[in-house]
């Protein structure tokens, strides 16, 4: 079992989940109730990442986070090292791959909530701000918790942007996903069986306890 | 001093409005009208859920709406009580809840008793821990009723408070919210398309259609008024002389 490897994957998941949620949330809730004349690319924008092969977007990623992009170019800049090939690169691709898997159970699930709930809390003298932290997010939290369960199953097992932005270095960029593949590459089937074993359960975890409980806040908001 | 509710809307679209409406304080004035006639409009227009293009809407003193003066104050900040067709209660919230969360103006400590108080006023004493879905339509109705008057409403606007409930259960509301009536001092609008409903609950009604008032005056006037008759109760035709 590769724990540094485990250890880089749990805290990318983490993190970009900790990311994704308050950048998820400002995004759904945008697409879901303002009036976005370019609403149709914005989402389309953010779809990209599920139906583009992960090499692919891994490609440009790469390009843009090289040291003579602009992007590359103002990070060394700001703190000193490149963003290709780092955890900082990696995390910023994690946060772009998993757009589409933050932002569409959360916005299905403002998009459900009936408009007058929202303009009843309005009217009931709540500002927009405790609007969203009282009436919006409970009734939406399903939805918010599904998409981050997937993004953590995601970013735990995402192979091909992580290896093209990453380049799997031990300790820094090299998920559990890379070291199964390093590990199948040195015919030590043992380690990758262990290791795809636990993706396995970590995802099967994360999804199940999410469902669990959204049919839990089911049944008690009827 | 300007006393109760003032207002005059123009636009000519996408909703048509040209209306000029006052109401005072302790008076139920009922907005009725064919479908699509602007009477929800209004409503949201009052609670500041629909800006409309040109107009004024003061309350007491204060002015919530003037494009004059570029005055348009949001919904949460209007003094209002809106009691929604469907009722809008927060689904994830006890009956107790959703009245105490229209309290922020008062202390804290002072909210679940007000909120019980208004609960008993409105006959569900027992129900405060029920959530919505588990409330009957005549019940949740009722929340709904609380929640608005929690608000210390400065105006009180019923959009068609009987369209949900079956017909028990609105004679039985109707009597109450006639009762409940006696102690508001303050100006109250219901929509409704049902002239009787209206004139059962309302001291003066306010006909509309396409967005303009063609009526104004006593329930026992709209009967006998002709151009009243016809919009609510189609008993002349549009090509009649009388018309």
């Amino acid at each position: 079992m590769d724990w540094q490897a485990l250890s880089v994957s749990l805290k990318l998941a983490a993190w970009t989940c900790g990311l994704l949620l308050p950048l998820g949330l400002i995004l759904s809730r945008a697409l879901a109730f303002r009036a976005i004349r370019a609403k149709a690319w914005v989402e389309a924008l953010v779809t990209i990442p599920l139906v583009l092969p992960p090499t692919v977007l891994g490609f440009y990623l790469l390009g843009a986070f090289a040291a003579h992009s602009p992007l590359g170019a103002a990070w060394i800049g700001l703190v000193g090292s490149p963003l290709a090939f780092s955890f900082e690169g990696l995390l910023l691709a994690s946060l772009i791959f998993n757009l589409p898997f933050a932002v569409q159970p959360m916005q299905r699930a403002f998009e459900a909530l009936p408009p007058d709930v929202r303009e009843a809390a309005w009217v009931s003298g709540l500002s927009g701000w405790r609007t969203f932290w009282r009436i919006e997010l409970p009734l939406a939290w399903p939805g918010v918790a599904s998409a981050l369960a997937l993004t953590f199953a995601h970013t735990m097992g995402e192979f091909g942007v992580v290896l093209m932005v990453g380049g799997s270095i031990p300790g820094e960029t090299r998920t559990l996903a890379l070291s199964v593949y390093d590990r199948v590459q040195a015919f030590d089937f043992a380690a990758a069986g262990q290791m795809s074993l636990t993706l396995l359960v970590v995802s099967v975890v994360a999804i199940g306890l999410v469902n669990g409980l959204s049919t839990a806040f089911g049944r008690r908001h009827g | 001093m300007v006393e109760g509710l003032q207002l005059r809307l123009a636009q000519v679209g996408p909703i048509p409005l040209d209306i000029a409406l006052s109401c005072a304080p302790g008076e139920a004035v009922g907005v009725v009208g064919p479908s699509g006639a602007g009477k929800s409009t209004l409503l949201r227009a009052i609670a500041g859920l629909y800006r409309v293009r040109s107009g004024k809407i003061a309350v007491g003193t204060e002015t919530w709406f003037d494009t004059e003066t570029g005055v348009d104050l949001p919904a949460h900040r209007r003094a209002v009580g809106l009691v929604f067709q469907e009722h809008a209660l927060f689904p994830h919230l006890t009956a107790l809840a959703n009245v105490t969360i229209a309290m922020g103006h008062h202390p804290r400590a002072e909210r679940r008793d007000r909120a019980a108080g208004i609960l008993s006023r409105v006959h569900l004493s027992g129900l405060e821990h029920r959530k919505p879905h588990a409330l009957s339509g005549g019940q949740r109705q009722r929340v709904a009723i609380a929640r608005a008057l929690a608000r210390d409403p400065a105006v009180l606007l019923l959009d068609e408070p009987f369209s949900a409930v079956d017909r028990p259960t609105r004679a039985r509301l109707q009597a109450e919210l006639i009762a409940l009536r006696e102690g508001l001092l303050i100006p109250m609008l219901v929509v409704t398309h049902d002239l009787d409903d209206a004139a059962r609950l309302a001291d003066r009604l306010c006909v509309l259609d396409a967005g303009k008032v063609r009526f104004s005056g006593s329930p026992a006037a709209a009967y006998r008024d002709v151009v009243a008759r016809t919009l609510l109760l189609g008993d002349v035709a549009p090509g009649d002389p009388a018309f």
